[in-house]
């Protein structure tokens, strides 16, 4: 096998949007694989769990990981990958914030199962079946991993040295993260891969952003007329732009609708729900508590609409009495 | 800060659990209200640890969250009536941000009582003391909420697997 540094990708709970996304490299991906190996990608190359328990510890000079961990198959993997990488990268949302998977940690472990197995209307399970982790068929042993009680994102189960954001990232941010890696000029540890400013920054409707803002009235995009020039706090529309990161180049602006806070939150925000929940909060337009719960009422989901992608990160990380 | 940690969570564990409730007053109205129920020699129940800010409006709802997520069963935050804030518009932020943050507060689990808001002016030591009573005696009602101790218990799962991958780890540096 060539000396060139070798790379791998990883796949835990997430929708496959972020493999997606390194496939939209298109030609460019020509360059990655000049410059890298890649020597384990279960999506696209047939190479096995036990090829990697057979490299060196340390082989790999990346991982990137995407998907946030909700079972011990992908706890196991983080770890075998943590083990045989120097650097690990958390790749989109799932596995920098607990993305959207995390939004379950609002329910417990038996009520998602129930839901699942037996509840759901496209479900006929007239047995109440449900996959158990041990079963022996004809004097066999069959195992399926553990479903854990959480959902967490990578940097809850093993440690990351840097993380890609969005949903997916960009294959822009992608290039420029292989780029900086074979550069050998690595930033700190912990840093996210993207500009550390709030979305509104590269913010097209930027302008029409008023200095003071005052809402009246909280209005649901898909009911709604957008103006397609004119910031959606300014319209009454949720918007987490800013509360959320730059580095996707406003792309769902662009396409009008409403930034919904995939990128996380910058290095100053701890938690990106709190944070934009402050922000929103402070501009409804009214002083009397029955007023302002009024407007406050078009906010119908605030927990998947603040934290859409970090509910796991969340300073709670999860509803408490679940 | 493992060590505050720890301490919290023998308080919070602990047979003889008592309220920990943290409050945040603003400097003006009701930090100076606590000051002259002080002077005042006006008794309150000692389970509550004051924090002063400058403004009630200061008090970012992180702040609340991370009480919460660090021991305290409960949080009090205390600014001037409204009209009266030092910087105009402080305490109706405020009011706005924690009208919202009841209900996130509450689809996360978190009992209303546990969050309360008060406008206390300078002069009215008397309700501090009445507020911090009574808000100790509502969530000794409610219990302790011990986030301390449940986010190790939700933790204790990945324990196996880690020690496990640890274990490995070793055995290949050997």
């Amino acid at each position: 096998m060539s000396d060139k540094p070798k790379i791998a990708f990883y796949w835990c709970a997430s929708c496959g949007g972020c493999e997606e996304s390194i496939v939209d490299l298109a030609e460019d991906i020509l360059e990655v694989a000049q410059a890298v190996d890649i020597v384990f990608w279960p999506v696209a190359m047939d190479f096995k769990r036990k090829d990697v328990e057979a490299m060196p510890d340390g082989s790999l000079l990346a991982t990137m990981v995407n998907g946030s961990i909700r079972t011990s198959e992908q706890e196991e993997m983080a770890y075998l990958l943590r083990r045989k990488s120097q650097i690990l990268i958390a790749y989109g949302s799932c596995a920098h914030t607990g993305g959207v998977p995390s939004l379950a940690n609002q329910f417990d472990k038996e009520q998602i199962l129930r839901y699942v197995y037996e509840e759901a209307p496209t479900v006929a399970n007239e047995q109440k079946v449900r996959p158990q982790p041990r079963h022996q068929q004809n004097g066999t042993a069959i195992t399926l991993p553990e479903f854990r009680g959480l959902v967490r994102s990578l940097d809850q189960v093993v440690e990351v040295d840097y993380y890609l954001p969005g949903c997916p990232p960009t294959p822009k941010l992608l290039k420029q993260a292989v780029l900086t890696l074979l550069s050998g000029n690595l930033p700190p540890k912990g840093t996210v891969l993207a500009p550390d400013t709030a979305l509104c920054d590269q913010c097209p409707r930027k302008d029409t952003k008023p200095t003071d803002l005052k809402i009246n009235e909280f209005k649901r995009p898909h009911w709604t007329q957008i103006d397609p020039n004119t910031c959606f706090l300014a319209q009454g529309i949720i918007c987490m732009g800013p509360a959320t990161r730059a580095g996707c180049e406003a792309q769902c602006i662009s396409g009008n609708m409403p930034c919904t806070g995939c990128f996380g939150p910058t290095s100053r925000v701890r938690d990106q729900g709190a944070k934009i929940l402050s922000s929103l909060a402070s501009s409804v337009n009214a002083r009397e508590p029955e007023d302002i719960e009024k407007i406050l009422e078009g906010i119908v989901d605030p927990v998947g609409t603040f934290y859409r992608y970090s509910l796991a990160k969340s300073l709670l990380r999860a509803k408490v009495t679940r | 800060m493992e060590e505050k940690l720890a301490a919290t969570d023998k308080l919070s564990t602990s047979k003889d659990w008592e309220p920990l409730i943290v409050a945040f007053f603003c400097n003006w109205c009701t930090y100076t209200a606590a000051d002259l129920a002080g002077v005042s020699r006006m008794g309150y129940d000692p389970n509550v640890r004051v924090i002063r800010v400058m403004c009630s409006g200061r008090v970012d709802p992180q702040f609340v969250l991370d009480a919460f997520a660090h021991g305290a069963d409960g949080v009090l935050i205390g600014g001037c009536h409204p009209g009266d804030c030092h910087y105009v518009e402080g305490n109706y932020k405020t009011l706005r941000r924690y009208l919202l943050l009841k209900r996130l507060l509450r689809e996360l689990g978190i009992e209303e009582g546990r969050l309360r808001l008060e406008w206390i002016a300078a002069s009215e030591g008397e309700k501090v003391s009445k507020t911090i009573n009574e808000m100790v005696e509502q969530v000794r009602a409610l219990g302790p909420l011990r986030l301390t101790r449940k986010f190790k218990e939700w933790d204790a799962e990945l324990a196996t697997l880690e020690v496990e991958a640890q274990r490995e780890e070793v055995a290949v540096h050997v």
